[in-house]
């Protein structure tokens, strides 16, 4: 799954930049961003995410550490199993320091945990922005009773109590395939949140005059929405993907916390954190890894999306 | 207006009847039986049919729903005869673990809730409206771009982490706060304080933070009205022309956006009450969900549900006498 990761950012990164030449919208954009701090540091520690998610393997080749395996010796059985050594054992062997208890390296765990997080967040955002686009567009540009049918599923799913109704429904079922109910649940609720915008830009597209000419030349309803519509809405679906995949990064952290996610020993930094609960007062460092990774990645995307709506609102041609 | 209003509520049953329906067939198709799991290990076949027939789960799901729903609306009985179990309106059963009232487990597990509920849109209120106030007043400042950078933080920052990073700093290491503990507001206010300090901050942070975007946002938007600059050419003090012409329209949608996200507290208030232990409905939904306690779990489900739909037919009533425009369409 870790091979959807760098071809979401790529392809992000292409349709940004893809009109080379003459001063466009999109290289004002980019140009805005790169002059901003906040967001070159942003963009810096997804990159090390997206690096220690993909090369995992090997780089905990190289700590030598896996995620699973046990080292006995770094931890104080005499103590309840407390690391040995300052900062929850963090030494030249176990960079980030190891689990009390059994002793698993933390690095490796955070390391193959990024992997899970963000394949998960990034193919829900896949997902519903696919969905949230496909069906957001239809409704807004037909009208009538497909945005009828669309728009009261879309108020049905946002009226669901959403965190209890997840939880409820992957603790309800059979273990199975954890990550991949993860990211349907995700999508489930999540896909109303991009269609509701889109659905909107597609009304008022709707009766502008580059549609009504593209009518005009005998271009069908469905080839108007897909030639028409959706280019005008590339900037709109960036933006809304980018915010989406922090909240999908957290949700799934919430869920692997309250312990219905990932499943053990699957490392995910939510499940991280929940087992340290039980240390936070003896090993602060276990809560602390986990947690700082989990809200720097967050952090990172938030900015990076709020930024980049900026940049799109502020010039006229926001496409 | 009373048209409307009739409308909206028919609507937010039927979408309350919606979510029960899909709550309860997923739970009926997905979980394991629970006349089994009643029963217990000592158990006999004829045991588990004796049980079965007794909450009605020999019944097809059709028959279960709508035994389901007449129960919420008028009560219902179980069993016949001597043994019949009867259950007051709105019933939403009995728990299948400790055989108490489902109503009765939720209502009182509630002042808990509604004190961690309250208490942080108290906080996030008044920290966000003034903090973003503030913000767009100073536009442009440091203490604008500093309160901002912040607010991006606090809405990053998952509350399960700042619930223990709070616990770590101001419990074991400055030791400012004792660890919590539930103690009622009339043995001890002071120690009352202290126990829901924590959780206040942790749920109302993420609020806060989104707020004081919001109302940023919207003030800014607001002063550069055409309607600002009249107030501004008359010669009214800026102080004035806030209070007076910038507030309502700013924080209007600010009105709305309260009234969904106090109505959805009860999810956020789940990982907040579990991670401090709080007996509140929350933890009663994570402790149901852990044991497979079906009842407890519908009845937890609705509830949010039908905060979550209430909320929105408050909001839209409450936008018509707060925006005059929508008043005047409706009408």
């Amino acid at each position: 799954m870790s091979s959807s990761v760098p071809s979401e950012l790529t392809t992000v990164a292409e349709e940004v930049g893809a009109p080379v030449g003459a001063p466009t919208p999109a290289r004002r954009v980019i140009a805005t961003l790169r002059s901003s701090p906040p967001v070159l540091l942003s963009v810096a520690f997804i990159v090390l995410v997206v690096l220690l998610a993909i090369l995992a393997p090997l780089i905990t080749a190289i700590s030598g550490w896996g995620p699973y395996t046990f080292d006995k010796s770094a931890v104080d059985s005499d103590l309840g199993g407390v690391p040995i050594g300052n900062l929850g054992g963090i030494s030249a062997e176990h960079w980030f320091g190891v689990e009390p208890g059994n002793g698993r390296d933390i690095f490796a765990r955070i390391a193959f945990g990024a992997q899970v997080s963000l394949s998960i967040a990034v193919s829900a955002t896949i997902v519903t922005t696919v969905l949230g686009v496909v069906l957001g567009m239809l409704a807004g540009f037909y009208g009538g009773w497909v945005d009828q049918v669309v728009s009261r599923v879309m108020d049905f799913l946002m009226a669901f109590p959403s965190l209890i109704f997840m939880i409820a429904l992957l603790s309800a079922l059979p273990a199975g395939n954890r990550p991949v109910l993860l990211v349907v649940v995700l999508s489930l609720f999540g896909w109303p949140y991009t269609a509701r915008v889109v659905r909107g830009q597609a009304m008022s597209l709707r009766t502008s005059e580059f549609v009504e000419s593209a009518r005009a030349s005998g271009a069908g309803g469905i080839r108007i929405v897909f030639r028409e519509i959706l280019p005008n809405l590339r900037g709109t679906i960036i933006v809304l993907a980018t915010l989406a995949v922090p909240g999908y990064i957290g949700t799934e952290a919430g869920l692997s916390f309250l312990g219905v996610g990932v499943t053990p020993p699957t490392p995910s930094w939510g499940q991280m954190i929940a087992t340290a609960v039980g240390w936070y007062a003896v090993d602060p460092m276990y809560f602390l890894i986990p947690g700082t990774f989990l809200f720097l990645t967050v952090l990172s995307f938030t900015v990076l999306g709020d930024r980049l709506r900026k940049a799109l609102d502020s010039g006229d041609a926001a496409s | 207006m009373t048209l409307y209003l009739l409308r909206r509520i028919a609507s937010a049953i039927g979408i309350l009847l919606l979510i029960s329906l899909f709550t309860y067939a997923i739970f009926f198709l997905l979980s394991p039986d629970p006349a089994v799991q009643i029963c217990g290990k000592t158990c006999t076949p004829d045991r588990i049919d004796q049980i079965r027939a007794q909450l009605g789960l020999d019944q097809p799901f059709w028959q279960q729903y709508l035994e389901f729903i007449r129960g919420i609306v008028m009560g219902r009985s179980y069993g016949e005869g001597a043994s019949a179990v009867s259950c007051a309106a709105p019933c939403l059963g009995f728990s299948f673990q400790t055989n108490e009232s489902v109503m009765d487990m939720i209502t009182a597990r509630f002042p808990v809730t509604a004190t961690v509920a309250i208490g942080a849109a108290v906080l996030w209120l008044l920290v966000g409206v003034s903090g973003g106030l503030l913000s767009a007043v100073k536009q442009g400042t440091g203490w604008d771009r500093g309160a901002m950078m912040v607010a991006l933080a606090g809405i990053s920052l998952p509350n399960y982490f700042l619930a223990l990073l709070l616990q770590y700093v101001l419990v074991v290491q400055l030791q400012i706060l004792p660890f919590p503990q539930a103690v009622p507001f009339a043995e001890d206010p002071v120690r009352w304080f202290q126990n829901y300090l924590m959780p206040w901050i942790v749920l109302a942070l993420g609020y806060a933070s989104m707020y004081a975007r919001l109302v940023r946002s919207n003030v800014i938007d607001t002063l550069g009205e055409n309607f600002m600059r009249t107030a501004r050419a008359k010669g009214l003090p800026a102080p004035l022309i806030l209070r007076r012409h910038a507030l309502r329209p700013a924080l209007t949608p600010v009105v709305t956006l309260f009234g969904m996200d106090f109505a959805g507290l009860l999810g956020g208030a789940l990982i907040t009450e579990t991670v401090f232990g709080l007996n509140g409905v929350g933890k009663l939904a994570a402790d149901s969900i852990a044991k497979n306690d079906q009842p407890v779990i519908m009845g937890v489900t609705l509830l949010a549900a039908f905060f979550v739909v209430i909320g929105n037919v408050v909001v839209d009533v409450a936008y018509t006498f707060l925006d005059p425009r929508v008043r005047v369409k409706s009408a």
